[in-house]
């Protein structure tokens, strides 16, 4: 019940390098426990890697996120933050937002969403088309689809997008602006949701934010603040991680040359080729996560961890456990066992999961339709990745192409 | 069983394991290799219960009234 080695620092690295995984591997053998991590603010933690330890941390309801808010609890970032969103509730409250949501989300109502999503994707490539190669993927794709969806979902004017982009890309920011710029941002997204939420007080609409607003003047069913802080949630978590991982995936795919010949020759495989590389491409970037705090005293991998410490998840160690998943390191997606954790566990399971899983399968297919022959524009070397951020991303994705089909 | 009891279901087939059920209703679901299970049958009304179902990302669970064996949850 003890560990065997002195607090290592963590996050490992101060950044990321392109998709790939840490390198450290401490705390991902058989005899290694939890490991005993010191984050940059806040003190010291421990780290869980295991696939069945880190679903523990997830899952089990002895792990806490609420405990911890706007406390000087071990962390990457400088701030503490004083504006308590849903990943920052434990259930009964969790859930009571998410519930307000969920409904939305679900694989039911994602499926009625696909012929619009198909069309918007259709739209894209169709400019993209016109304007003629080179083009860059995440401003013509990767970008412009999931802030569409998820505008029209929500009721927010996709042409406030570039606005919106920039405080996102700022409050999901850890080193790459200042801490000012971050405050800044966030208080800005909070400002321009309460605008929007005022605005379906006055004229009710067909759409999340209308349904937010009955849920609290007809229901009471959350507070000003949860709605607004909810709102925001939302219009980030459906736009930021999705086209990240378009880019991630895409990138992924050019590559991996056998893989992505395999997927042209059998379009089939893009369900299992979506779940593949959710399970190998990290999304984390230069953060720590998001740690759960034990609420009781309790064992964890053979490790005692103490009432009101933090325990951190490294998804991505998870996700190539051999314990799980045979060749871990190897991309393979006709994989036919895949139980990823790539979007998460246990309550705060990614609230958007289907609608990710939808956009992703129907942007590859439909890209890797029309550009049979798409490629890097530049030599990969050249392709620059975005730093100092929540979410691993390229800065640009320059692509070219001889031929389109219709 | 009475007016009062619940009875849950979970298709295997449908669950995905996203660990949600468990997550919210520890009292109440348990995740095995296969997926998502009730741990009773049938149970008191229970409000974290109809979080679960309603929660869940694919509709696995169903909340029918025991007795009528009316759908509680989830519906439109």
């Amino acid at each position: 019940m003890t560990t065997t080695h002195e607090p290592v620092n963590f996050p490992f690295t101060p950044d990321y390098d392109r998709l790939n995984p840490s390198p450290q591997t401490i705390g991902t053998g058989d005899g290694e426990p939890l490991v005993r991590v010191r984050l940059p603010y806040g003190g010291e933690g421990w780290l869980a890697r295991r696939y069945e330890d880190v679903k523990v941390v997830l899952a089990d309801p002895r792990f806490s996120r609420a405990v911890a808010f706007g406390k000087d609890v071990p962390r990457a970032t400088s701030y503490i933050s004083d504006q308590p969103g849903i990943l920052d509730m434990d259930p009964p409250d969790h859930t009571r937002l998410r519930r307000l949501a969920a409904k939305a989300f679900t694989a039911r109502r994602v499926e009625l969403l696909k012929p619009r999503t198909q069309e918007i994707i259709d739209g894209l490539l169709d400019k993209m088309t016109a304007a003629g190669p080179p083009a860059d993927l995440m401003d013509s794709v990767s970008w412009p689809l999931p802030i569409t969806v998820i505008c029209e979902l929500l009721g927010v004017p996709v042409e406030d997008r570039a606005k919106f982009r920039a405080w996102t890309d700022a409050s999901l920011s850890i080193t790459a602006y200042t801490l000012e710029e971050i405050m800044d941002a966030r208080q800005s997204l909070r400002e321009y949701m309460a605008g929007l939420i005022a605005e379906r007080r006055r004229e009710p609409a067909d759409d999340l934010l209308t349904g937010l607003v009955k849920a609290r003047d007809e229901e009471d069913r959350l507070s000003e603040q949860e709605m607004v802080q909810f709102a925001v949630g939302l219009l980030i978590a459906g736009h930021e991680t999705t086209a990240n991982q378009f880019g991630n995936f895409m990138y992924t795919l050019l590559t991996h040359p056998d893989q992505l010949a395999a997927l042209r020759a059998d379009p089939g495989l893009v369900d299992a080729a979506v779940e593949e590389m959710m399970r190998y491409t990290p999304l984390g970037g230069a953060s720590s996560g998001f740690p759960r705090f034990a609420t009781e005293d309790l064992e964890l991998g053979g490790v005692l961890v103490r009432e009101g410490e933090a325990v951190f998840v490294d998804i991505t160690a998870a996700n190539r456990d051999p314990r799980v998943f045979d060749r871990p390191e190897e991309l393979d997606i006709t994989r036919e066992s895949n139980p990823h954790i790539g979007f998460g566990h246990g309550a705060h399971h990614c609230l958007g999961a289907q609608l990710a899983r939808m956009e992703l399968r129907l942007a590859l297919s439909t890209v890797l339709r029309r550009f049979p022959d798409l490629s890097f524009a530049v030599a990969e070397a050249q392709i620059s990745w975005k730093r100092g951020r929540f979410i691993r991303g390229l800065e640009t994705f320059p692509v070219t192409w001889s031929e389109v089909r219709v | 069983m009475s007016d009062t009891q619940w009875r849950l279901e979970v298709d295997r087939h449908t669950c995905i394991s996203s660990g949600m059920c468990s997550g919210i209703a520890p009292d109440h679901f348990e995740l095995e290799g296969d997926g998502s299970h009730p741990l009773a049958d049938v149970v008191d009304q229970n409000e974290a219960v109809i979080d679960a179902a309603e929660s869940c990302p694919v509709e696995a669970i169903k909340v029918f009234n025991a007795a009528s064996g009316e759908l509680v949850s989830p519906v439109d």
